[in-house]
């Protein structure tokens, strides 16, 4: 029974372990504004990564995330700074587009039965494009209300419980119910296990289809919604390869890409890992940045490789 | 050296396991050169398992094969088809997206140096397809063909790699009436030319116009072979095909029967011929009986909502039912049992207890939207106990559990719900014997309960001994009916062998 949580547990002990040696190396580790900065800049990143977990466990993918981010962002500075739009207003507009991009490229990977991978990436270049053609400048935000929640947080000790921290942790929450409590999650994880046995059990297999990547797309739409809170700033340029670190999070985190496995908390793990690699080379001061990626790299690639190892023990039983 | 130089094919002892169960044993005949022989049996009999021992797919565990007197053995069916055998599958090996030269002589195109040399493939594709009266190009591509032409491609091919034995498995089974003249005109001449035709058909008519001999299995068994087919009539096959010691794991016992639930009308879905009418009443048993391709599936598929009908009307205990997939079939009360459970009846990566619970979900009564945990756990300990499905905890993989077990946790699923009607695709395909007695009776208990029953089934006795009325199907027509009481392997075999036999 262990085997089916060693993935997730060997994520969580990386994390600690990790976190740990940073702690040794670096005294200020320890601080509550460590932490909070750690969540604060790697929000963005977790929303979109719980929306990458369900299309992943689904069995599918959703390589579009990263230009729905820009989008967002763009689309949100053009409608407060150019039509004067309340930020309030702004933000409903931007999680309907989502909403709608995800309903699009979900019917079409239902209904005309192409693979994910194809539709998503599609849909990236189109979303990507269009945001250029919004604007191929960056747009400050120059908004009181933007102030107003960029100010506001939780003090905890020296550090601050950020509200894109909190709205990161809601929706991870929010995901973990959903998905390991909810209908809706139990279907997910039918249409990744087995779509032909989920289709003749009763699973409503368009309608989740169609769900997931709305789901995925919308909370893309809220990261951008955080990703402009927090550089008060729109940009095509924004969040390019994004959806790679999500699909890496997700991996990490013990989700099989093949589908029907995974786990939510293993997601935000992932995402915190990748964040601590970052934080821990910016604080060293001497490593190049690209550390990350040759580092991520080569968790993913082990992740893998634990992965296959399981499922060839698990059938050699 | 050899004792028989007139057989050039012999099979001598021939036997092949399948995690333990036997597909072929002991299996012993042989073949002379310019000789049409017909293999038949029932399904299952082994007549394909020995095709592919023959062309190395398989490695017989026991036996050996010899061809001109020397015992040969193949690594791999490219191996055997380097030695002369050539095995043409109803599902053609072929590729759409490549020229017909290309397929002939794939994996040994010519070439001159490092390239290929288009202009002797060509020339040489051309001359193989000539041999054969075929007029098509070789350039063009395979996909363009009809069914029947790219069998003349696959044989075009044997035919390049100098096969002496060429074998059939249902080779007429998608080809229309002129492409089967065709083919047999083919055969005959290749009879001509002194190769061994090995062809398996479940046509009677066929068997007697172009084969010379029959040789008949039986559950995995050599039964006979006919030397002369002009001395030989159908019935005389049909019943040398049957007639095995039943042993009675069955415990059939006749039950009362209510009010009709399940009625189809003039349904048509595809894979069927003609529109098919069928009453199960509540308590009921109705065994669907057919050979593979009958339409048995399809026709189940069907009702189930699982492949579009085209035509006729469902309905369930007397009210019309439209359904559309099979989220509409569940719903009111119609619930099905896939024959391949593996690729569509579990969630093979999820636990027992998911797979038993994924349509019978719950919510909780505290938060609708939060599916009730505690009482998926306490129906899924209650099916296990019930119905003895074998599984350390509830937690387990189903896919580690064996076949038996895993129907049971299937049924268990659909015993979670309201159920009205249930239907079975080959409910014991893979389980062993004494799981079989086992899933019988829970198909009893379900009938006894007030359920309709519908079981389909390739597996004569097995229709025979569960059913109280078995429904024969043939070519995706509903033939013939038969009583318990009534009905013998040979009635039904008749029935959904020979033509006209109904009449």
């Amino acid at each position: 029974m262990i085997r089916r949580y060693l993935p997730l547990l060997a994520t969580l002990a990386l994390l600690v372990i990790g976190y740990v040696i940073c702690a040794f190396e670096f005294k200020n580790f320890l601080s509550f504004r460590v932490i909070g900065n750690l969540l604060t800049d790697n929000a963005f990143l977790g929303i979109t990564a719980v929306g990458m977990t369900f299309a992943v466990i689904s069995g599918g993918i959703d390589l579009s995330v990263g230009s729905v981010i820009a989008f967002t962002t763009i689309l949100i500075a053009v409608l407060v700074q150019w039509y004067g739009v309340h930020p309030l207003a702004a933000f409903a507009v931007a999680l309907a587009v989502g909403a709608l991009i995800g309903a699009g490229m979900g019917s079409i990977i239902h209904y005309l039965r192409l693979p994910p991978f194809i539709v998503t990436l599609t849909g990236m270049f189109l979303i990507r494009g269009i945001s250029f053609q919004i604007s191929t400048e960056s747009i400050g935000i120059d908004h009181e209300f933007y102030a107003t929640l960029t100010d506001f947080g939780l003090r905890i000790g020296r550090g601050k419980l950020s509200l894109l921290a909190m709205i990161m942790l809601a929706v991870v929450a929010a995901g973990t119910v959903l998905l390991h409590r909810m209908r809706f999650g139990a279907n997910v994880y039918a249409i990744g296990g087995n779509i032909a046995s989920a289709k003749l059990m009763g699973v409503p297999v368009p309608s989740t289809t169609v769900r997931i990547y709305m789901l995925s797309s919308t909370l893309a739409a809220l990261a951008g919604i955080v990703f402009s809170l927090y550089t008060t700033a729109g940009n095509s340029l924004n969040c390019v390869g994004v959806e790679l670190d999500a699909i890496a999070s997700v991996v990490i985190g013990g989700t099989l890409l093949t589908g029907g496995y995974g786990f939510m908390v293993g997601t935000l793990a992932g995402v915190l890992l990748q964040g601590l690699i970052q934080t821990f080379i910016t604080f060293d001061g001497t490593l190049s940045s690209w550390w990350t990626k040759i580092i991520i790299g080569i968790l993913l690639f082990s992740f893998i490789l634990l992965q296959r190892l399981i499922t060839k023990f698990g059938q050699k039983k | 050296m050899t004792q028989n130089r007139t057989n050039y094919l012999e099979f001598e002892g021939i036997s092949k396991n399948f995690a333990g169960v036997a597909a072929l044993s002991g299996v012993s005949f042989g073949c002379a050169e310019g000789e049409i022989h017909a293999l038949i049996g029932e399904n299952g009999a082994g007549k394909s398992t020995l095709l592919k021992c023959l062309a190395g797919n398989y490695a017989p565990n026991a036996g050996r094969i010899i061809i001109d007197g020397r015992p040969v053995k193949f690594d791999s069916t490219a191996d055997a088809l380097e030695k002369g055998i050539a095995i043409i599958y109803q599902e053609l090996n072929l590729l759409p997206e490549s020229s017909v030269e290309e397929n002939i002589f794939l994996g040994q195109l010519p070439s001159k140096g490092w390239r290929i040399d288009w202009k002797t493939l060509h020339a040489d594709a051309k001359k193989a397809l000539e041999r054969l009266n075929l007029d098509f190009s070789p350039s063009i591509l395979l996909k363009s063909l009809s069914i029947g032409q790219r069998q003349m491609v696959e044989i075009a091919k044997a035919l390049t790699r100098n096969a002496k034995i060429i074998a059939f498995d249902e080779p007429t089974s998608s080809l229309s009436s002129r492409e089967i003249e065709r083919l047999f005109a083919v055969i005959a001449e290749l009879k001509a030319e002194g190769k061994i035709i090995l062809y398996v058909s479940h046509r009677m008519e066929e068997i007697f116009r172009i084969c010379d001999k029959i040789t008949v299995f039986k559950d995995g068994k050599f039964v006979v072979t006919y030397p002369d087919v002009k001395k030989v009539t159908s019935e005389m096959l049909v019943k040398s095909m049957v007639g095995r010691d039943v042993s009675n794991i069955y415990d059939y016992a006749p039950r009362d029967h209510g009010q009709v639930r399940l009625e189809i009308n003039n349904f048509l879905a595809p894979g069927l011929k003609a529109p098919a009418d069928l009453k199960v009443k509540g308590g009921e048993i109705v065994g669907l009986f057919g050979l593979v391709g009958a339409g048995r599936s399809e026709l189940l598929k069907g009702i189930f909502g699982a492949a579009r009908s085209t035509a006729g009307e469902v309905f369930i205990d007397g009210q019309k039912a439209t359904i559309k997939s099979p989220i509409d079939a569940i719903t009111r009360g119609l619930v099905f049992c896939p024959e391949d459970r593996k690729s569509d009846g579990i969630l093979g990566i999820h636990s027992v207890r998911d797979n038993i619970n994924i349509s019978a979900r719950r919510n909780s009564l505290i938060c609708r939207l939060i599916i009730n945990s505690g009482w998926e756990k306490s129906n899924a300990a209650k099916r296990i106990s019930d119905l003895n499905i074998k599984t350390p905890t509830d937690l387990q993989l189903i896919r580690n559990l064996s076949g038996g077990n895993q129907q049971k946790a299937i049924l268990g699923r659909w015993l979670s719900e309201n159920i009205r009607c249930i239907m079975f695709d080959e409910p014991t395909r893979g389980i062993d014997v004494g799981a079989k007695n086992e899933i019988y009776n829970l198909i009893y208990r379900l009938a006894i309960s007030g359920i309709a029953v519908i079981v389909v089934s390739s597996d004569l006795p097995e229709v025979l001994g569960v059913s109280d009325r078995i429904v024969v199907m043939r070519d995706g027509l509903i033939v013939g009916e038969l009583t318990h009481q009534e009905a013998t392997e040979e009635k039904a075999l008749e029935l959904a062998m020979i033509p006209d036999a109904a009449a």
